[in-house]
């Protein structure tokens, strides 16, 4: 549901995002991002590069970050800033239920018609983005 | 095993143009679950002031990406692939990404450095319009981990 965005303050909460990312979702994603590399599809590749298994790439993650600001907003075109650190790898386990992260998010700066959004992403109740932030334009 | 100081300063010129198409933006729409109209009718991005349909904000990662590896697998560089992680990213819009949109990539190296027996890479990549005006620059930190880290 798009926000009203006049009426943003600091303080305000977005409407938090649940999402599941299944072995699927890695192909999907590798094929539309072109981002080839095993470690998001080969548990071998995976485990030789010191991993636990497959895991979701962090830009699919931090598209997560940017799905939970742009729903909110309501127009993607208003991000004008993004930003993420990825802090711990989202193991995406072979079977139908994936993995879930959690994103919450919260307005912690306004100024100039522009509103920082403070994003947080959760993997199994850890955060797996460092200081990942949005700048929308709410003017 | 540390990074090249030689490159820190380069610039890698577009290696040509990218179109951005409706199918692209849909297709990747659809890979993160976006569902806006705004990435898949046309009317409605119209609707909202935009010359067509819109890409979400991480969409240019499919060029940046493909400039980001040209660089790190230059041999002369020797980058450990297998034992490189992405830092972090950035993306800093002049405009928003629309359908029909003929981007080139300019990467740049910013940095190059070690801390605590890990290289760090700072890249940062500008990503210019057919008119030659800036739509996105882009920043990436890569982090090749030491043998012993």
């Amino acid at each position: 549901m798009t926000a009203d965005l006049s009426a943003v303050e600091v303080g305000t909460q977005l409407p938090p995002l649940t999402a599941r990312i299944t072995r699927k979702d890695l192909i999907r994603y590798a094929g539309a991002s072109l981002d080839f590399n095993p470690i998001h599809w080969s548990d071998r590749q995976a485990t030789e590069s010191g991993l636990p298994g497959v895991i979701a790439h962090g830009m699919l993650t931090m598209a997560l970050a940017g799905r939970l600001v742009t729903e909110w907003a309501g127009d993607s075109g208003r991000v004008i800033d993004l930003f993420a650190r990825f802090t711990r790898p989202v193991v995406v386990p072979d079977d139908d239920t994936g993995a879930e992260v959690e994103l919450t998010g919260k307005v912690t700066e306004v100024a100039d018609g522009k509103a920082t959004v403070a994003v947080t992403a959760k993997f199994e109740g850890r955060p797996v983005l460092g200081k990942a932030t949005a700048v929308v334009r709410i003017d | 095993m540390a990074l090249s100081q030689s490159f820190v300063g380069r610039c890698y010129p577009p290696k040509g143009t990218y179109e951005v198409s409706r199918e692209k933006i849909a297709e990747f729409a659809d890979a993160i679950g976006d569902t806006s109209p705004l990435s898949r009718d046309k009317a409605a991005a119209q609707a909202a002031g935009y010359p067509d349909v819109i890409a979400p904000p991480t969409f240019l990662t499919i060029i940046n990406l493909d400039a980001i590896n040209a660089i790190i697998n230059d041999p002369e560089l020797g980058l450990d692939y297998s034992r490189m992680v992405h830092g972090d990213q950035r993306f800093h819009y002049t405009r928003p990404v629309h359908a029909g949109d003929k981007l080139r990539i300019t990467t740049y190296v910013d940095e190059i450095f070690d801390r605590m027996g890990n290289d760090f890479l700072n890249l940062r990549a500008e990503i210019t319009d057919e008119s030659d005006e800036l739509v996105c620059t882009t920043r990436a930190q890569l982090v090749v981990r030491g043998a012993d880290a």
